[in-house]
């Protein structure tokens, strides 16, 4: 009998009168192929010199000499030094601790060198060190070998010597002082007592000498509030693992508040102890990394969060400033108000909102609190600048008032909001001077572009807090034609000590006893920070003043990203590659919007067939200032009636066309206010991100990110049953419910002998700011592939820090909403409502790497046997034996591997640092660069277990308990990740794999990972 | 009447098979490797309080830069300085000599104004211990002069004997095909003989087609020669390409004559004094010029005479090749002086190791305890470097797969030894029981 089965060719065939159907019945193709057009011209063809015979003969020879080539291997020569400096081992690291101090971060550090090449930044674990590198700082060492750097000083855009330059100054120098013009030296905060030594000598030397301090992303209303009540310009310093309760008010001091580097302590009280933990409430616009890790989160205009902090004033100190309900949410602060009232002095405020009396009132609070978290007297220097002084400046300028304008380390013609003004301003100066490392849009305009050397090639001393006095050494001699400022200043000084010997002797009264030998070594020493008085305020005032806030138009709040900063390594593409935390977008900014706004201006986001995220553009007005072109983000959590914008974008001098990525938020900077009154509109046209990440919800998949309350989980440590929090996945064994973990489909080797590596991640203590993605990256010779490659899913980064929201108010709400689902169209119209987060979500952020299975189901598949695993746990990849199947990747159930589309260094189409010489310098000589067509993935890195496992045989000891590292174990401060060897029973990760909160990563599937995790616990106090 | 074939053609038949058997037998031949290993020397019997085998170790790493046994070099010839001085008066030379002198001593003040005022360095490391075991070394009688010519002949008589064994197998086939050979032309003669004798007629077959038609004609002939060529191509293809990328006896000319063979060799410098960070690092490095001029600062022209059995070249040779390191280094021989002027010296890298392996000399030489001959092959015997085994990972994975791991006195060890060869049942661990041939260890 005859098949009626109809066979479908094509979609179009569903359209019946479709004339392509026609089309193709009569034709193999629905439009001719223009064949004609080329072999039609018999005439051309047969007069042609070249005929195919020839053809083939060139395609054969040129393949056959190709292959006959190859067959030849390459002279390598190889140069010994001449006299070999007696630190430099070819092919073994040293190590040199030095100091980041470029006007944004500031952090002590280990710089790792091979080869005397400064090739990966590390913390400075010392005790006493301020560590905390962030992601940038792990970057900034690609920064050193950008190949767009400033590489010789320029006058009037000609090449020039130095000489020349140092004379062009002094002359105008002495100029101005003969003329009674004002001579500005505007910087960035230095935080360097020596440079300012310096600068106050120029002011002797030269009379009418003025130093601005100017920094571009300015916190100068905390500055004036601390100055107001302790009497000098600093930030107060918080020890938040001191802390019970945190209430932030806008202050994301997981990101960059006040220059971040708070994530150690607080990841410290973060973890449950004893059944304690520390309660964190985030009151605020945008959603931040502080907030995403907050218990509670209260989303807040500007407007409401200024009454916010009323309230709490209110609530700790007794007075009755009258104010107004924040509206639905005024229950939540009333709660958040009495909870830090009650902590006492385990409590603490922060706030972000860029605002005098905001930031003074938080002050009032916290002395009233008696705050054991607060601490003033170790107060942070690392934020001077002085956003009145530059607006003053600026107006100086235009009214022809400063002669000489001499600038180091800031580009205000791209971060002042009145740039135009600025740049006007600098025409009517006599002789303007800026040293920078790039030829930056400010030094494009001055009269001397000054190649200013990078801070890993440079002297310097850097107060970073008051007991802390770092000395920053230079680790490779300057690559170019640069010289640092400070060997400026002494030449226009007429003093002919070289900068490491004034400093030298500038530094002996600072280093508290230390040796200078020693300071250099440890790279800071700890001075005794004195003691610092309040003087009495009247911050009832300032509550009086805050309470009458009112919110007209959109907020907008400024912000900076994690990955971008000040904007100043723009050109650092490890860093536009990184994605955003939250958003999981790279190689862009854009504006946040709430839901509900986003429904009120039609903005939209959606995901096209490959993936690709896709978002509208709006131009956003502050003022008189409009932004045009600002792609859209709807970002749950954001509050209704607020927006935010990310510093750092928008560049174009100096930076690779592919860099030149996002609009520059800091031409709605008006007055160095990060909060300001913004309108906007939808514009045509459709942007096309690059976002990593296309889930945005778990949709109540409670076994990949198991998260509970600490009620819960203190209830069930009482009964002694983790299965509440922590339940062992079942699987159906001969028709019964048996633990997954106790089925196995392989046989299982005896893992008990020698070392077997486990990797911690405790979701608790995780606050997902990416520090170790970049170490990742800069350890692991990951590439770094472009926009348009991230946007079709290609990135690389073995890393990932995956961002989950929560569907419905909680995670747990997310399971039981998914659970008492019923009936099939039930389920699945319940599973697509849960594929939106809601509007003020939970979130979680959870680092995933390949877990290195000891049953993995990528080794079974690899037809080549390119994958295999070790016996010390790691799952080895070897790129030579890979042949890009690709299949590894499919069965991979974690999705981590990560295959070479491309060849992605020495490649033209991907113009990054793994395309020059000098960005090549950064490579670590330890691990292979991976070519076109083969798989990788995370190695846990098994080249720094190696060192270890040889320096041990070396020494001819045991290794030590906790002495191995993995590039992101080492770089996470917060403490979340933490490698060592489970065979040595005294290593910390031998007994967090005890921890009643370890499960692995979809343990169902019987993958038997070596990456554990712990379950996230919420303060639901 | 009967028929009969022509005999002719078939012998022919027998005569070609025989010979691709033997091309086939001789290109199986070519496989074995004949593998002389040198044996070690014994060492001589001790003598005095001190061990020669220690003092010759401590001799090289100390002394040998400017002490040879027999001749005179920076320092004096060593060998017998026992009998020329008493012990506790060596012990103060070795320890401060400068003191020695300056106190005033008078052997000590000769020996200084007989070496042109070179002060020798201090050893205030070495004991007195020490100090015996070395004087024990120099007072060990001078070895026959023909002692390597000796050893050089036990090598070729190694390498004669494995060519003997192979020629013999050949030999042997030759005369069994050879009696084959006789054997048929005999048949044939006694067929020849019984159709003579009894009066039969030999029916001459048609002229028949030329041999190659023949063979051209016969498809299982055609078969079995097809298949067989495409064998041999197969195998010599394949050796082809096995080799390619395979450098075993690199040996480049390099911008400076350096023997090995002068300096490891007859002057016995340890290796790792010059490529001293192969004890510590991934690397063994090659020396940075100022090594070189360790002793080069003291030795500019060479010595070595030019009918010693180690010179391949002229004296004059020599001497300019240490002209070109002067050169390089920018040291001005009149003037005793560095100019500052240097010409980095661009030497041809001999052993390349692929970028996605991962070998470390440390791991091998101070852990492992490997000679360096062992993966170098005899460098103290070659006028010019070159790369001695193919560095193929086959030959790496052989080793490990053969060499049992250094666990003694090695504290790393100590747990996971007893743990492994507990669990394996066996008493001494190879490097592939330590995991040594997983891929990572080598990739990544």
């Amino acid at each position: 009998m005859a098949s009626n089965k109809k066979y479908w060719k094509s979609v179009e065939e569903l359209n019946e009168n479709s004339s392509i159907v026609e089309a193709l019945q009569s034709n193999e193709f629905v439009e001719q192929i223009p064949v004609d057009a080329f072999l039609g011209d018999k005439e051309n063809l047969s007069n042609s010199s070249t005929s195919r015979r020839d053809f083939l003969k060139y395609v054969g020879f040129s393949t056959a000499a190709a292959s006959l080539a190859a067959c030849e291997g390459p002279v390598i020569k190889s140069i010994p030094y001449v006299v070999q400096p007696e630190e430099i081992i070819p092919g073994v690291a040293d190590y040199y601790a030095t100091t980041i101090a470029d006007g944004y971060d500031f952090a002590n550090i280990l710089i790792k060198t091979r080869e005397g090449r400064p090739i990966k930044v590390e913390n400075n674990t010392t005790v006493g060190a301020v560590t905390g590198a962030n992601a940038r700082v792990h970057a900034s060492v690609l920064s050193l070998y950008d190949n767009l750097r400033l590489k010789n000083p320029k006058i009037n855009k000609k090449e020039a010597t130095w000489n020349e330059v140092h004379a062009k100054v002094k002359a105008s120098l002495v100029e101005a002082k003969a003329k009674g013009g004002q001579v500005v030296v505007l910087t960035n905060t230095t935080a360097s007592p020596s440079t300012d030594k310096l600068i106050s000598d120029l002011a002797t030397k030269y009379t009418n000498v003025k130093h601005i301090i100017y920094d571009a992303i300015s916190d100068s209303n905390a500055l004036d509030a601390f100055q107001a009540v302790y009497g000098f310009r600093g930030l107060a310093n918080y020890n938040f693992a001191d802390a019970d309760t945190i209430v932030s008010v806008g202050a994301d001091f997981l990101g960059d508040w006040q220059g971040g580097g708070y994530d150690a302590g607080y990841a410290k009280g973060r973890v449950p102890k004893n059944g304690k933990m520390s309660k964190h409430i985030q009151i605020e616009a945008n959603m931040s990394l502080a907030g995403a890790n907050a218990d509670k989160r209260i989303p807040l205009t500007i407007a409401n969060q200024k009454l916010a902090l009323v309230k709490l004033y209110n609530a700790v100190t007794g007075s009755n400033v009258s104010v107004n309900s924040v509206g639905a949410l005024d229950k939540e602060v009333e709660k958040a108000a009495q909870q830090l009232k009650a902590a006492g002095s385990k409590g603490v405020v922060v706030t972000g909102l860029d605002d005098f009396d905001a930031q003074y009132l938080v002050l009032g609070i916290n002395l009233a609190l008696k705050s054991e978290a607060f601490n003033p007297s170790d107060a942070k220097l690392t934020r001077k600048g002085d956003a009145k002084a530059v607006a003053q400046l600026v107006a100086d300028m235009n009214a022809g008032k400063v002669h000489t304008l001499i600038m180091s380390g800031v580009n205000p013609v791209y971060t002042l909001a009145n740039s135009k003004e600025f740049v006007a301003g600098l025409g009517k100066v006599k002789l303007s001077v800026s040293f920078s490392t790039k030829e930056d849009e400010t030094a494009v305009k001055t009269t001397i572009a000054a190649a200013a050397s990078h801070y890993l090639e440079s002297w310097n001393d850097v107060a970073i807090t008051r007991s802390n006095y770092s000395i920053a050494q230079p680790t490779i001699k300057p690559l170019f034609n640069t010289k640092q400022f400070q060997e400026a200043l002494l030449s226009w000084n007429d003093n002919a000590t070289p900068y490491y010997d004034f400093l030298k002797g500038f530094a002996a009264t600072n280093l508290g006893g230390k040796s200078w030998n020693q300071a250099v070594h440890d790279g800071f020493a700890v001075t005794p920070a004195g003691n610092v008085t309040a003087q009495a305020g009247n911050f009832g005032a300032s509550a009086a003043k805050l309470s009458t806030a009112k919110s007209n138009g959109l907020d907008l709040v400024l912000y900076s990203k994690v990955g971008m900063g000040d904007g100043q390594q723009a050109n650092n593409p490890w860093l536009q590659e990184f994605p955003d935390p939250i958003t999981r977008v790279s190689w862009d900014n854009y504006v946040t919007v709430s839901k509900a706004d986003a429904e009120k201006y039609k903005l939209e986001n959606f995901n096209v067939a490959n993936g690709g995220l896709n978002g509208s553009y709006v131009s956003i007005k502050v003022g008189n200032a409009t932004l045009e072109n600002v792609p859209v983000i709807i970002q749950p959590g954001q509050a209704a009636g607020t927006i935010g914008l990310a510093f750092g974008y928008g560049r174009k001098e100096a930076l690779k066309d592919e860099m030149q990525t996002g609009v520059n938020a800091y031409t709605l900077y008006a007055n160095g206010n990060a909060n300001q009154t913004a309108s906007v509109t939808l514009t045509e046209g459709e942007h096309e991100f690059a976002c990593v990440q296309l889930q945005r919800t778990l949709m109540g998949r409670g076994d990949i990110v198991k998260d509970t309350t600490l009620s819960i989980f203190n209830t069930a440590n009482e009964a002694g049953d983790k299965e509440i929090y922590n339940p062992t996945p079942v699987v159906s064994l001969d028709h019964k419910e048996v633990a997954a973990t106790s089925v196995d489909l392989w046989t299982s080797f005896d893992r008990t002998t020698g070392h077997h590596f486990n990797l911690s991640i405790d979701l608790n203590a995780c606050t997902g700011c990416g520090a170790c993605v970049i170490a990742c990256h800069a350890e692991n010779n990951v590439p770094v592939v472009g926009k348009t490659e991230v946007r079709r899913s290609r990135d690389m980064h073995w890393l990932r820090i995956d961002r989950y929201y929560s569907s419905e108010e909680t995670f747990s709400g997310d399971i039981v909403k998914k659970v008492s689902s019923k009936g099939l169209t039930e389920t699945v119209s319940t599973l697509q409502e849960m594929e939106d987060p809601s509007a003020n979500p939970q979130v979680v952020f959870q680092p995933v790497m390949c877990q290195h299975c000891n049953h993995a189901p990528c080794e079974t598949v690899c037809p080549v046997a390119a994958t295999s695993h070790s016996r010390q746990g790691q799952n080895h990849m070897a790129y030579n034996r890979c042949v890009g199947t690709r299949y590894c990747a499919n069965n991979c159930p974690y999705k981590v591997r990560r295959f070479n589309w491309f060849l992605y260094n020495k490649n033209d189409e991907f113009d990054y640092h793994m395309n020059d010489d000098l960005g090549r310098m950064v490579l670590n000589p330890d691990v292979n660069v991976r070519s076109r067509g083969v798989m990788e993935k995370c190695s846990m890195c098994i080249q720094m277990t190696q060192a270890t496992i040889l320096k041990a045989k070396k020494d001819g000891k045991e290794v030590g308990k906790d002495d191995f590292q993995t590039a992101c174990s080492a770089a996470c401060t917060s403490g979340a990740m933490i490698f060592g060897d489970v065979n040595n029973k005294e290593s910390d990760v031998a007994q967090l794999i005890e921890d009643d909160r370890m499960y692995h990563l979809l343990e169902s599937i019987g993958t038997k990972p070596n990456v554990m995790y712990h379950v996230k616990v919420r303060n639901d106090k | 009447m009967k028929k009969l074939g022509n005999p002719k053609s078939f012998s022919k038949t027998i005569f070609s098979l025989a010979f691709f058997t033997m091309f086939a037998l001789g290109v199986s031949a070519q496989e074995a490797v004949a593998a002389a290993a040198p044996t070690a020397v014994a060492a001589a019997p001790a003598t005095g309080s001190g061990d020669p085998v220690k003092g010759k170790e401590l001799f090289n790493t100390n002394c040998a830069a400017c002490h040879k046994l027999d001749a005179k070099m920076t320092g004096p010839a060593l060998r017998g300085v026992g009998d020329k001085y008493d012990k506790a008066w060596l012990y103060k030379w070795i320890k401060n000599s400068s003191d020695l002198i300056k106190s005033g001593d008078a052997k000590a003040v000769k020996v200084y104004e007989e070496f042109a005022k070179a002060n020798m360095t201090a050893f205030p490391q070495l004991s007195n211990g020490d100090i015996d075991n070395i004087i024990a070394y120099t007072m060990e009688v001078a070895p026959a002069a023909e002692a390597p010519k000796t050893a050089v002949g036990a090598a070729v008589g190694d390498k004669t004997e494995g060519g003997v064994s192979n020629n013999l197998i050949l030999g042997v086939l030759a005369f069994v095909l050879g009696i084959l050979v006789f054997m048929l032309l005999t048949v044939k003669r006694l067929l020849k003989n019984v159709i003579e004798s009894k009066g039969l007629e030999v029916v001459e077959a048609p002229k028949g087609l030329p041999f190659w038609k023949a063979f051209v004609k016969n498809q299982f002939l055609m078969v079995v020669t097809a298949i067989l060529f495409l064998l041999i191509s197969a195998y010599f293809m394949y050796g082809y390409f096995m080799q390619i990328g395979v450098d075993q006896g690199y040996e480049p000319i390099q911008p400076i004559h350096y023997s090995h063979k002068i300096h490891a060799g007859e002057n016995g410098i340890d290796c790792k004094y010059c490529h001293s960070s192969a004890r510590v690092s991934k690397h063994s490095g090659i020396p940075s010029l100022n090594v070189c001029m360790n002793c080069h600062k003291n030795i500019a022209e060479f010595q070595g005479s030019k009918d010693s059995t180690y010179v391949e070249y002229t004296k004059e040779f020599y001497t300019g090749e240490i002209q070109k390191l002067y050169d390089a280094v920018g040291w001005d021989k009149a003037t005793q002086k560095y100019t500052g002027k240097t010409k980095p010296v661009k030497w041809v890298r001999i052993h390349n190791l692929p970028d996605f392996v991962y070998f470390n000399h440390a791991q091998h030489v101070t852990v492992g305890g490997i000679e360096c001959q062992k993966c170098h092959g005899e460098v103290q015997t070659f006028e010019v470097m070159k790369q001695a085994q193919p560095l193929t990972m086959g030959w790496c994975i052989n080793c490990h797969r053969e060499t049992n791991v250094k666990v003694e006195d090695n504290g790393y060890y100590k747990k996971i030894h007893e743990q492994l060869s507990k669990k394996l049942g066996v008493s001494k661990l190879t490097a592939a029981q330590m995991g040594g041939l997983e891929c990572g260890k080598c990739h990544y």
